[in-house]
């Protein structure tokens, strides 16, 4: 099967600390993924991506691999289905790094089954979720969030 | 912080553009691979190649001995957040408007 891998970099205007954040407490993801990530964060534990309305469906699970704030987080990725399913996992690891007075924040997200309906859900998907975070924290709004 | 002019900038060539083409139809790839799809000298694929990179459109990433390059949409994202979202939305209106002169309502 072929696999396919996405290298996604954004600046940002903010604080390692800051985008760490920003990407771990669900009462931010909220605001500009439309989404909670949900987790204790540790090497080992599940996380989860649940949607933001009343709803609360169950989007994303995964496993966090590495954790190192406010520098580095790695995690699998899948569809709640899949969970048991490591094989069935892509990976995601997010790099923070400060370049002057910005961040450089680096997504990896490889290990996907090209062609799949995920890949494509990720290629439309990290640009928007990205420029979303980065709007938030430089200007204190999210863009429009999106229905999915 | 990546300059917009630098991304419009590198846009603003067709060989540049099919570079992009060819790295989101396969992402990941080596100079070589990417030659292999251009009828240009490697000096002036590599050339092309630093201008998207200084633009942030792409991004190098080494894996052992060998040098990827990645599409990286971002700044497009940002120059589509900036630049042509606000104009589907008056679009929307216009059809919106469209549809209730037609529909002879004026209650939406």
């Amino acid at each position: 099967m072929a696999r396919s891998s996405f290298v996604y970099v954004i600046y940002i205007a903010a604080t390692p600390e800051q985008v760490w954040h920003a990407l771990i407490d669900g009462e931010f993801t909220r605001q500009y993924w439309g989404h909670d990530n949900v987790s204790d964060w540790q090497p080992g534990s599940g996380w989860e991506h649940r949607r933001a309305d009343a709803s609360h469906a169950l989007r994303l699970v995964g496993e966090v691999i590495e954790s190192r704030p406010p520098h580095r987080l790695a995690i699998t990725w899948a569809e709640p289905k899949d969970r048991a399913y490591r094989d069935r996992h892509s990976r995601v690891m997010f790099d923070i790094e400060p370049v002057g007075k910005m961040v450089r924040l680096t997504v990896t997200h490889d290990n996907l089954d090209a062609d799949s309906e995920m890949d494509g859900n990720i290629r439309r998907g990290w640009p928007r979720v990205l420029s979303s975070l980065k709007s938030l924290l430089e200007t204190g709004r999210p863009l429009e969030t999106w229905a999915s | 912080m990546k300059d917009p002019d630098l991304v419009f900038k590198a846009l603003a060539d067709a060989s540049r553009r099919k570079l992009l083409d060819t790295l989101h139809a396969h992402d990941g790839q080596t100079l070589s691979e990417l030659c292999a799809h251009h009828d240009m000298t490697r000096q002036a694929v590599t050339q092309h190649l630093n201008v998207l990179e200084a633009a942030g459109l792409v991004i190098t990433i080494w894996r052992g001995r060998e040098k990827l390059h990645f599409l990286n949409p971002v700044p497009l994202q940002a120059i589509y957040d900036r630049w042509i979202r606000k104009f589907e939305r008056s679009r929307l209106k216009a059809i919106h408007d469209l549809k209730r002169r037609l529909e002879g309502t004026h209650d939406g």
